[in-house]
């Protein structure tokens, strides 16, 4: 009777689903339905991993990983890829002197070329890229620094960024178009590659500039205001560019209206901030012209560099990367090593579980081992 | 609200004066109304003003609850990697919910302290019947209570509706004894209670229901105020029941919190399950983890920083604001920012899980159909969801006898008169016995003579103090309900026609009803008792009339009760009926050796045995009795010595007629259950309030003790034999016999020990005086105890039950405890023990309301431990393992990449990802399965007590398995991060050249993530349901869909759109389809390896032997020994060092 001895939770323990409604004067049965759930007998499948059943999975695995591992082996050994480092560290190095005076508010550009070999000649597609090290795209305060509204074209947020940005939001009242850190060190170096024929003259390389970025990203993340023509009415004005960079958004490639603005494929790659402080970024695709030609063949080869982008205050270092591409992508025998590693451990485990499945069989077939 | 007891108005002053009805003495004294507290009982906690306040402060006050609002203050302060809403919609959901709920349980308290406090009751006043709300009542209100009403509070009995100035009361919901209990009015008071000028002394509150103390004294016309002692018969205690007395009046002396149940009662303290000290712990350890990851980061962030070019290169200039922070302030937000960084790897989302777990779990108990008791048409009841896992990690249970063990029904089974064995005939026949005149009693083996078995008959039929309860015409139609309150006839199913079938007997003891039942059937009625004279029906369907003479009483140290009638003949009898120990030496010897045997077996057998023995006085030796016995209770001074020695004279020389065995039923199962708890390693007390020998008994025919259990006595009677009672010697006379029985324990170990205690003895050991030797007497006593394969404690006050609980709960080790019981007595002690558990007995509800868990039956106690606790425990135990591991291969990515980010901060995974980590993607198949696994099915778990032993102390949450599971955990992180890392160096992972950025990555290491960690619980589900493979595929589609359906769309209103087709266009690279199966696999290698070796259970275990299963082979040895192992040199390099510390912080911080 003792109100203090009452238990508020009493009701917690009452089955919500308890049975029958019965009626007044019916007394209400309290017995649990007895359903497969309730009484946590639903059927179940309890699988038993034992020795037996692992063991051909074992086996399995090594069987299927070893061959996948030496089939992208082969492949990332037959991908050929060519790199050179153009920084100018070193006194000899012939953009020693472009990257000394180098800095981002250089007027004047610094031109300087490197000269290389082809040992082998690159049948297929070659890709090249532009490599840096030590540039930490992926710092917190870097990889914020953007407003994708912006470059997705939306007016708002186009005089008004966002605040991530800072400090590359505005310039004297004047909204940066596109704002923040990440547009505003878009990789501005140019690079023409040059063949140089056994009669020594210097043959250009095409490169196309088209293709290299996402095509989601080129189509529909990335959108200029107000449609891709007349580009310089929709930016002029209102907007001033970033302040490291030379030329207004609108001017980033002049030439093509598709490729210009906020959807410049350049400016598209950049902005897709690299996972690792050294990394790749693809620059230009040298299509391959016919099957009998190889697209690069070996020789002696220059590349023109307009040397703009700092990089020696932070020790970066800057590379130029040709490759072909196979189906797994760019060279890379980790994958490979991996693959066959696991297959290995796999194979040998499974070998190892064969003599101990044995082994404890004939045991336990022998006796009962007491406990 | 509270009573004055901290008013002042009362001092400390050690008694208190009530004025009965408020008025004045006309003694000289002035009369000052003293203040004692109202008749309201307050068990809620809340008002509706303090709630907020008082609610909030208690839920900040968990640990976890605290950790999160400080994170979350932190991301709303400074300027952090992830939005404040990430952390602080789920704190506010958590908080708002278990504030809500804990409102409602308080309202519901609030109404039933209101249902309690506003009960009409009816006072006297001023010679005018009011009534009134029981809250209302004052001390020294005159109260009246009718028949089968409870008392309202603690009264002075002064007036009864029946002749003989006695009322009987039942006290079933108090101290659990259902029996009838006599209370007396205060003798020579007015009849008129209007005139009746008194007042009272009594002392001040105090727990002890059987203690009381107090003078009257009444004024009658300006003579000198005569007094009269007050006695525990005088009290009337709030709670308990009035039975067969129409109505009484009494005045109030306690009332309110101040009455002795309320004082017995004990707080509802919050119980805590062993798991959640085990995940503070583990959170501590986690949070240890986090707070060192943060330092090394902000430490290495400003050593890569002081690097020129790094802080701040041309590319990636600070803001204005952040360069004009101090340094140091700068530093302390790095700090925090890191804290929040990695704080997901304590989320909140574990609480939530597991108070889910733990909610829905619990319906699994109710639902339970072995759990229905047809009888009471009821299942269990589960009262908190707290402790389910507790019912996994019992080690000590303590449980009641009567209504418990046995079913409190008395059983006349069979006498044996002149060594002769009578066993009752089979229910068949028993019709027969009532009127077939010859015979009616079975012949076994040979009979004695028929004049012997008259007179055994006939002593059974005088020597007791049985009463009969009137035959009214509301007994006629509510003979139903008497059966069980009365110990009336019909109890064991019998159908009885006669109409004196219908008539109850009343005793202090089921005992005698069952007596005086066994010999109604065989043809001795006992009529009743009407003005001194017993009246019996014979055979023969006579009326015998005896004279009563005299009844002297049972007690507990003689043992024996006699009564001296006389017979029509003249003839003068005494009648004894006793204990075989109190008998046998006052009875001729020769008599003695043929009847021993039949009471030996008897008792081996679980049955009361009771002696009964008789002889002629002749005049002169009654008149010498008889002024003896006069003399004696008039007595003032040493009236019970004397007495007593009146007793002990008067009962010798006696003739043995024979023997009786009657039988309280046990519990259905009642042997096999306590078997199989103790088989599963649990140690079983009973405690009880009865009688040393009852108890015994009881404890043979449960099995608990065996036959060659060897018994450790220590109760006052074996100290007294001893001698060692003396006063002065007491501490050091226990401490003496306790040393020897230890030495005993000590010397024998392969023999099973019993021990014995009773509550005066163990009050002694308890309340020693001398501090020192009180703590040396726990131990030593503790230390008997536990080695003893089962503990008896009679005669024990429900405080006393709980003060032991309480002991065996704070000795070493810190046992698992759980109490069972079925009356009020064992309130107190259900609330101390871990887990409490109720029976849903005939005593009321009081023990069902305040435990953790109710049943219907004892029996059903094996398959809530065994199988429910086993499963909860392992259930619970896996999911916090697992989600401290999940949520460590989920941050240590993160942290990892830290260093290749230059510590800024960089999250790895986008928030999305981030918050739907653990809510989403990966805590439906944890849930599932810690709800629906069965790593061993319940019939097995049920059938091999044994398995119990194997999670016990807490086996899967000890440092050992934790370390493991941390150590998986850092091996998954390290797989994922450097096995994307490495297919990252050379980010152009696309067959048309093209790179993938930090998002890309975050990716694919996440989604490795979320099916390793899915894949590992998959590997650890044993029992595959339809719903766990819904829920783990489905998890896993989810994870996909949601990717595609995150990074399909360009989001309005988000500023960035960080992944933008990133799941899409990872999934159109085969490197990446590459890495993620590789990197999936090797982590689950290893998982497989021990799945393999470990013990083969589930299914299995059906059809193997356990011994197949132990076959040890090297890998079995080697997973089983790993967590061993690792335990071990945990404590060698660990635990002896600095966990002292740690533990010491966490029990604080609770």
């Amino acid at each position: 009777m003792m109100a203090s001895s009452y238990n508020a939770k009493e009701e917690d323990g009452h089955p919500s689903g308890a049975s029958g409604h019965g009626g007044p004067g019916v007394v209400k049965s309290k017995k649990p339905d007895n359903t497969a759930f309730k009484q946590q007998r639903l059927p179940a499948w309890q699988p038993i991993l034992t020795a037996g059943t692992v063991l051909p999975a074992f086996f399995v695995i090594g069987l299927i990983f070893i061959p996948i591992g030496i089939g992208l082996f082969v492949t990332s050994n037959n991908i050929k890829e060519f790199e050179i480092d153009y920084t100018g560290v070193d006194m000899d190095s012939p953009c020693y002197t472009c990257a000394k005076n180098s800095s981002w508010n250089n007027t004047t550009p610094c031109t300087c070329s490197v000269d290389f070999t082809l040992e082998q000649p690159f049948e297929s597609n070659v890709f090249m890229y532009y490599g840096l090290s030590n540039f930490y795209q992926n710092h917190r305060r870097y990889v914020k620094s953007r407003d994708d509204s912006q470059l997705n074209g939306g007016r708002s947020a186009l005089m008004e960024p966002s605040k991530e940005c800072e400090p590359y939001r505005k310039t004297d009242g004047v909204p940066i178009a596109p704002c923040g850190a990440i547009a505003n060190s878009l990789f501005n170096d140019t690079l023409e590659l040059f063949h140089i024929d056994s009669n020594g003259s210097r043959n250009a390389v095409p490169l196309v500039k088209k293709g290299i970025a996402w095509w989601t990203d080129k189509h529909v993340k990335f959108r200029n205001p107000g449609g891709n023509n007349n580009l310089t009415l929709a930016f002029q004005g209102d907007f001033s560019k970033p302040v490291n960079w030379r030329k207004p958004v609108y001017e980033l490639d002049p030439s093509d209206p598709e490729n210009n603005g906020f959807i410049n494929e350049d400016f598209i790659v950049w902005m897709r901030t690299a996972a690792l402080p050294t990394f790749r970024k693809l620059y230009r695709i040298i299509q391959k012209k016919s099957s009998t030609t190889p697209t690069l063949p070996s020789g002696k080869y220059t590349l023109d560099i307009t040397y703009n982008y700092p990089v020696l205050s932070f020790d970066g270092r800057k590379r130029m990367i040709l490759s072909t591409i196979s189906w797994m992508g760019g060279k890379n025998p980790f994958l490979g090593i991996a693959y066959i590693t696991v297959g290995s451990i796999c194979f040998f485990l499974g070998v190892v579980l064969l003599i101990i499945h044995y082994k404890y069989d004939t045991r336990n077939n022998s006796a009962d081992i007491p406990n | 609200i509270f009573c004055s007891r901290l008013g002042g108005d009362e001092r400390r002053v050690d008694s208190r004066t009530i004025y009965v009805g408020h008025r004045s003495c006309p003694a000289n004294e002035a009369f000052i109304p003293p203040k004692f507290c109202d008749n309201r009982i307050v068990s809620s906690k809340y008002t509706v003003w303090n709630f907020l306040p008082k609610n909030l402060f208690e839920q900040f006050r968990r640990i976890a609850n605290f950790y999160f609002l400080i994170i979350f203050l932190v991301q709303v302060i400074v300027d952090t990697p992830t939005s404040p809403v990430t952390s602080g919609l789920p704190l506010f959901f958590v908080i708002t919910v278990t504030a809500i709920k804990q409102g409602y349980e308080d309202w519901l308290r609030h109404k039933a302290d209101n249902e309690v406090n506003k009960y009409p009751v009816t006072v006297l006043e001023d010679g005018r019947r009011i009534r009134k709300e029981s809250e209302k009542i004052k001390v020294g209100d005159v109260v009246e209570v009718e028949e089968n009403e409870t008392f309202p509070c603690d009264l002075i009995l002064l007036q009864s509706s029946r002749d003989d100035d006695t009322c009987f009361v039942t006290t079933a919901s108090l101290d659990g004894e259902s029996n009838h209990k006599t209370h007396y009015t205060v003798p020579d008071t007015e009849k008129d209670l209007e005139s009746l000028n008194a007042t009272i002394e009594c002392e001040q509150p105090q727990p002890d229901l059987y203690k009381f103390v107090g003078r009257m004294h009444i004024y009658k016309n300006n003579r000198e105020p005569a007094v009269r002692s007050l006695g525990p018969e005088n009290l009337l205690l709030k709670g308990a029941t009035l039975k067969n007395t129409q109505k009484i009046c009494g005045v109030a002396v306690y009332t309110g919190m101040e009455t002795k149940m309320a004082l017995n009662y004990q707080g509802k303290s919050q119980k805590r399950s062993a798991v959640e000290k085990s995940i503070n712990a583990f959170l501590l350890v986690y949070l240890c983890i986090l707070v060192s990851k943060a330092l090394v980061c902000t430490t290495l962030k400003y050593v890569w920083q002081s690097k020129p070019g790094q802080d701040e290169p041309w590319y990636n200039e600070k803001t204005q604001r952040e360069k004009d922070t101090n340094l140091y302030l700068k530093m302390f937000t790095d700090f925090l920012s890191f804290m929040v960084l990695f704080n997901f790897i304590i989320p909140v989302s574990m609480y939530v899980t597991v108070e889910m777990q733990k909610f829905l779990g619990s319906f699994f108990i109710t639902w339970d159909k072995d759990f229905f008791d047809p009888e009471i048409k009821e299942g269990a009841l589960v009262n908190t969801s707290d402790l389910n896992e507790e019912l996994g990690q019992v080690e000590y249970i303590f449980t009641d006898k009567t209504g418990t063990l046995t079913q409190n029904n008395m059983e006349f089974i069979e006498c044996c008169i002149d060594g002769f064995q009578y066993k009752y005939r089979d229910a068949s026949s028993e019709l027969d016995g009532f009127c077939v005149t010859d015979g009616p009693v079975n012949k076994l083996q040979q009979k004695a003579g028929r004049e012997r078995e008259e007179l055994f008959l006939r002593a059974l039929c005088l020597c007791h103090t049985v009463q009969v309860k009137e035959p009214t015409e509301q007994s006629q139609c509510q003979v139903d309900g008497r059966v069980d309150e009365v110990d009336g006839l019909g109890v064991d199913g019998e159908v009885l026609q006669t109409s004196e079938a219908l008539r109850g007997f009343i005793a202090s003891s089921p005992d005698e009803v069952a007596l005086v039942k066994g010999a109604m059937r065989y043809g001795f009625t006992f009529l009743g008792l009407e003005s001194k004279t017993m009246k019996i029906l014979n055979r023969n369907n006579d009326v015998e009339m005896y004279e009563l003479l005299h009844v002297l009483n049972f007690d507990p140290v003689r043992r024996r009760m006699s009564v001296i009638v006389r017979a029509i003949s003249g003839d003068t009898l005494l009648f004894c009926k006793g204990a075989d120990s109190s008998i046998f030496p006052r009875v001729r010897q020769e008599e003695v050796e043929r009847i021993r045997m039949h009471v030996e077996r008897n008792a081996t057998e679980g049955y009361r045995t009771l002696c009964v023995a008789y002889k002629y006085l002749s005049a002169e030796e009654y008149a010498q009795a008889d002024a003896g016995l006069r003399e004696a209770r008039l007595a003032l001074q040493d009236r019970e010595q004397k007495l007593m020695a009146v007793y002990n004279q008067v009962e010798t020389g006696m003739s043995l007629i024979g023997a009786t065995a009657v039988e309280d039923r046990l519990q259905e199962e009642a042997a096999e259950t306590m078997e199989a708890l103790q088989g599963a390693g649990m140690k079983v007390w009973v405690l009880t309030g009865d009688k040393m020998e009852t108890a015994k008994s009881t404890c043979y025919a449960c099995r608990l003790f065996q036959r060659n259990t060897e018994l450790l006595e220590l109760t006052v009677r074996t100290l007294e034999d001893d001698n060692l009672i003396e006063l002065n010697l007491r501490g050091s006379s226990i401490f003496t016999s306790f040393s020897s029985l230890c030495c005993r324990s000590w010397s024998l170990t392969n023999q099973d020990y019993g021990f014995i205690i009773d509550g005066a003895t163990l009050s002694m050991v308890l309340n020693s005086s001398n501090e020192s030797n009180s703590s040396r007497y726990k131990n030593l006593f503790l230390q008997i105890c536990q080695n003893c394969t089962a503990v008896l404690c009679c005669r024990m006050a429900p405080l006393q039950k709980a003060q032991i609980v309480k002991m065996v709960k704070n000795s070493k080790g810190c046992p698992i405890t759980l109490s069972i019981g079925d009356g009020a007595n064992d309130v107190s002690m259900i609330l101390e023990a871990h887990v409490g558990i109720g029976i849903k007995g005939k005593e009321g509800r009081q023990a069902v309301r305040n435990s953790d868990y109710a049943i219907p039956k004892l029996k059903h106690l094996k398959k809530l431990l065994l199988a429910h606790g086993h499963l909860y425990y392992v259930r619970i135990a896996h999911l916090v393992q697992y989600f401290f591991y999940k949520n460590l291969c989920f941050i240590l990515p993160q942290f990892l990449y830290q260093f290749f980010c230059g510590y800024s901060q960089q999250p790895l995974y986008d928030a999305a990802y981030l918050t739907m980590y653990n809510i989403c993607f990966t805590s439906m198949p944890i849930l599932a399965y810690s709800l629906l696994e069965q790593h061993i099915c319940m019939e097995v778990l049920l059938d091999n007590a044994t398995l119990y032993r194997e999670i016990a102390k807490n086996a899967m949450l000890r440092w050992g398995p934790f370390l493991y599971w941390t150590l998986l955990g850092v091996f998954h992180g390290l797989l994922f991060f450097f096995g994307v890392r490495y297919l990252f160096s050379n980010p152009a992972l696309q067959d048309n050249g093209q790179v993938f950025g930090n998002w890309s990555y975050g990716t694919i290491v996440f989604t490795v993530l979320v099916f390793t960690v899915t894949l590992k619980l998959a590997l650890d589900t044993r029992h595959w349901t339809w719903i766990n493979h819904f829920v783990i595929w489905g998890s896993l589609a989810f994870y996909v869909f949601f990717s595609f359906f995150w990074g399909g769309i360009i989001w309005p209103f988000l500023r960035q759109q960080r992944l933008y087709f990133v799941f899409a266009n990872m999934l159109s690279s085969v490197s990446a389809w590459l890495v993620i199966i590789l990197l999936i696999l090797l982590s689950l290698l290893p998982e497989i390896l021990l799945v393999v070796f470990r013990k083969p259970r589930g299914p299995h275990a059906r059809q193997v032997e356990p011994k197949h299963t132990d076959t040890l082979t090297f890998p079995l040895c080697f997973t089983t020994f790993l967590p061993l192992f690792l335990d071990a040199v945990l404590h060698i390099f660990v635990v002896k060092r600095g966990w002292l510390l740690l533990f010491s912080i966490m029990y604080f911080s609770e």
